[in-house]
């Protein structure tokens, strides 16, 4: 083999082992819960359904629905969470060439937090028996709009470091809306607490629906970024000299900015606002597969969905039968890891 | 074998002219040598051939104008190295060399065989295999410099732009690096446009030398034409002499404005 080419050999096996990890993820988040049937038998009951197979589980009709209509959809919907925000967190890492960029930087969560609020003050009794429900829809639109200003104030902006006129935009745009969400709760004291369980994250509540309902844009987005994996890695030498080496620099961050923003306004839209995901991934990757995007992509689109149905086990057997939102878990593990990096970056210099 | 052409090229930066209706024409396989002080115009005009700063009038290669084509032609016509390139950390000698091959490769497509051959092939002849495994973090000043090189040569393209190639080497590097330019020029019959501060280099190398100040050619020609003490006097507010050596070579050594 070429020295070219071997050079990343050896850690083409963290693939395979990333689907490992995923798959025990799974499986682990279907057995665990604070109701239904002893975990043993989950696994058993599984057997039992692929074909060939037929293994005395022990498990009812009712132990059935359980793992299958509560826990599965909530595993199924940790998992396209959390694989999104990190390969759409790596993905805006690559674009900006800023380590420390999250999925919620362009304003998409601000955004979609506001969109939330107004549903939730407007009429949310109303709104909830509706055959679609709107909150979703409306903060996936809060969440493309904010984008869509941050894009705008950040490209008219003059000069050509178009890269941090862009994060300045955001952190702009994140802060108007959010000052209009609070004015806005303050106007209407009563749904607060409505609205701050749903911006902290809920997989409590995810059904087969949820996961329906953001599927196709989920899946859009993963492969238009899992194409641009290359392109990424020739970003890395900066604007001009990537210009130099033939690649159209403004089309490609267009193309990856679009498809990480839908990717995440369609996840936040479900799952409300599910911090840190984005930067502790794509970080944790980095350190064991190195930098170059062809595998921090794949990878951390893997070990993202498995971090996250990890993350979400403990919120729901901790102080069962409350449940402790898993935006503060991740936020619980994110903040110091954040520092760490920020530690680490520094000692470097 | 491939010309360029220079046909009223200006460049502008918001207002200021960088670059004031540059005409020239670069034979085949000819190296030319742009001279002059600081915000003369040398870094503009070869960032206007790579395509990274737009340009008004025409650059022509091999008869054609640069804007017809895509960028991923022109990337595979023309090969540059800045005056500071960034060398990703984390990425390996081997990766970084394999960046040149991208305008070979298809947008969402992936290198063929045949691209990673060719930069084992290039990393075999510049005599990189040591740097090939290596984080480019972990490089001096000088290997950076040849990895470089070694990325515009798998581009593979005929035209060669040279930003400040030496400014960053000491003297040994610095007549490595050209060295290995005019062997890679003379084998595979590059044509060479490269900007230097070094006045006895840029006259030692090149075919050919362009005086620039303030966005116009100022003087042009020969070395020995160029390179001139009241030339230099003038467009570079110095005092120098100059020294012809018995092989042709020309010497520019600073005087010194106080005495002891």
């Amino acid at each position: 083999m070429s020295t070219s080419m071997s050079v990343r050999g050896t850690r083409q096996w963290w693939i395979p082992a990333a689907v490992v990890a995923l798959a025990c993820s799974l499986l682990l988040g279907l057995m665990i819960g604070p109701a239904g049937p002893t975990w043993w038998r989950v696994p058993l009951e599984l057997l039992d359904r692929l074909p060939f197979f037929s293994v005395d589980s022990g498990l009812t009709a009712t132990d059935w629905s359980i793992v299958w209509q509560i826990r599965a959809p909530r595993v199924v919907l940790a998992a396209i969470v959390g694989s999104t925000l990190s390969i759409a967190g790596a993905s805006y890492q690559g674009v900006f060439r800023n380590p420390l960029v999250d999925p919620y930087l362009l304003g998409v969560a601000a955004g979609a937090g506001l969109g939330a609020t107004i549903v939730i003050t407007v009429n949310r009794s109303g709104t909830s028996s509706w055959i679609i429900d709107p909150l979703p829809m409306i903060a996936f639109g809060g969440g493309l709009i904010a984008v869509l200003v941050t894009y705008l104030l950040g490209t008219t902006a003059k000069g050509e470091r178009s890269s941090t006129s862009l994060v300045l935009a955001g952190v702009a745009v994140t802060s108007l809306a959010t000052a209009a969400q609070t004015f806005l709760l303050q106007r209407n004291s009563d749904v607060v607490r409505q609205v701050y369980s749903w911006i902290l994250g809920r997989l409590s509540s995810a059904t087969w629906g949820d996961v329906r309902l953001v599927l196709p844009y989920v899946v859009f987005s993963t492969v238009v970024l899992l194409l641009h994996r290359r392109l990424l890695d020739v970003l890395r030498v900066g604007d001009e000299e990537a210009t130099a080496l033939g690649v159209n620099v403004r089309r490609v961050r267009l193309a990856v900015v679009i498809a990480a923003t839908l990717g995440t306004a369609s996840v936040v839209a479900v799952s409300g606002l599910i911090g840190f995901v984005g930067i502790i991934v794509p970080h944790a990757v980095r350190l064991v597969v190195g930098t170059s995007y062809r595998l921090v992509l794949p990878i951390s689109l893997l070990f993202g969905a498995a971090f996250l149905i990890l993350a979400d086990i403990p919120g729901r057997v901790l102080d069962n039968p409350a449940e402790t939102p898993i935006g503060v878990v991740t936020a619980f593990l994110g903040a110091p890891f954040f520092l760490l990096i920020l530690r680490t970056r520094k000692n470097e210099r | 074998m491939t010309s360029l052409a220079f046909d009223q090229v200006k460049v502008e930066y918001a207002k200021r002219t960088a670059v004031a209706a540059f005409t020239d024409t670069v034979k085949p396989c000819e190296w030319l040598c742009i001279i002059g002080p600081n915000g003369a115009g040398k870094s503009s005009l070869l960032r206007a051939i790579a395509g990274v700063v737009p340009h008004a009038g025409r650059i022509l290669v091999d008869g054609s104008p640069l804007t017809a084509r895509s960028s991923r032609r022109r990337a595979q016509l023309i090969a540059y190295v800045p005056q500071s390139p960034v060398l990703p950390s984390g990425m390996t000698g081997a990766e970084y060399v394999l960046l040149g091959r991208n305008p070979f490769v298809t947008h969402f497509g992936r290198e063929s065989e045949l691209d990673h051959s060719m930069v084992d092939d290039v990393i075999d002849r510049l005599d990189l295999a040591t740097l090939a495994t290596r984080d480019v973090d972990t490089l001096s000043g000088g290997e950076r410099q040849r990895l470089v090189i070694a990325r515009a040569i798998a581009q593979e393209a005929p035209i060669l732009l040279l930003d400040e190639p030496t400014a960053a080497l000491d003297i040994g590097h610095q007549q490595q690096a050209l060295e290995l330019v005019d062997k890679l020029r003379r084998e595979h019959g590059l044509t060479v446009v490269s900007a230097m501060h070094d006045l006895t280099l840029a006259g030692i190398y090149s075919d050919r030398l362009i005086l620039m100040h303030a966005g116009h050619v100022v003087a042009h020609g020969p070395a020995q034409d160029v390179l001139r003490p009241e030339t230099l006097g003038e467009f570079y507010g110095v005092s120098v002499r100059v020294h012809r050596e018995e092989d042709g070579t020309i010497i520019v050594v600073p005087n010194r404005t106080t005495s002891f």
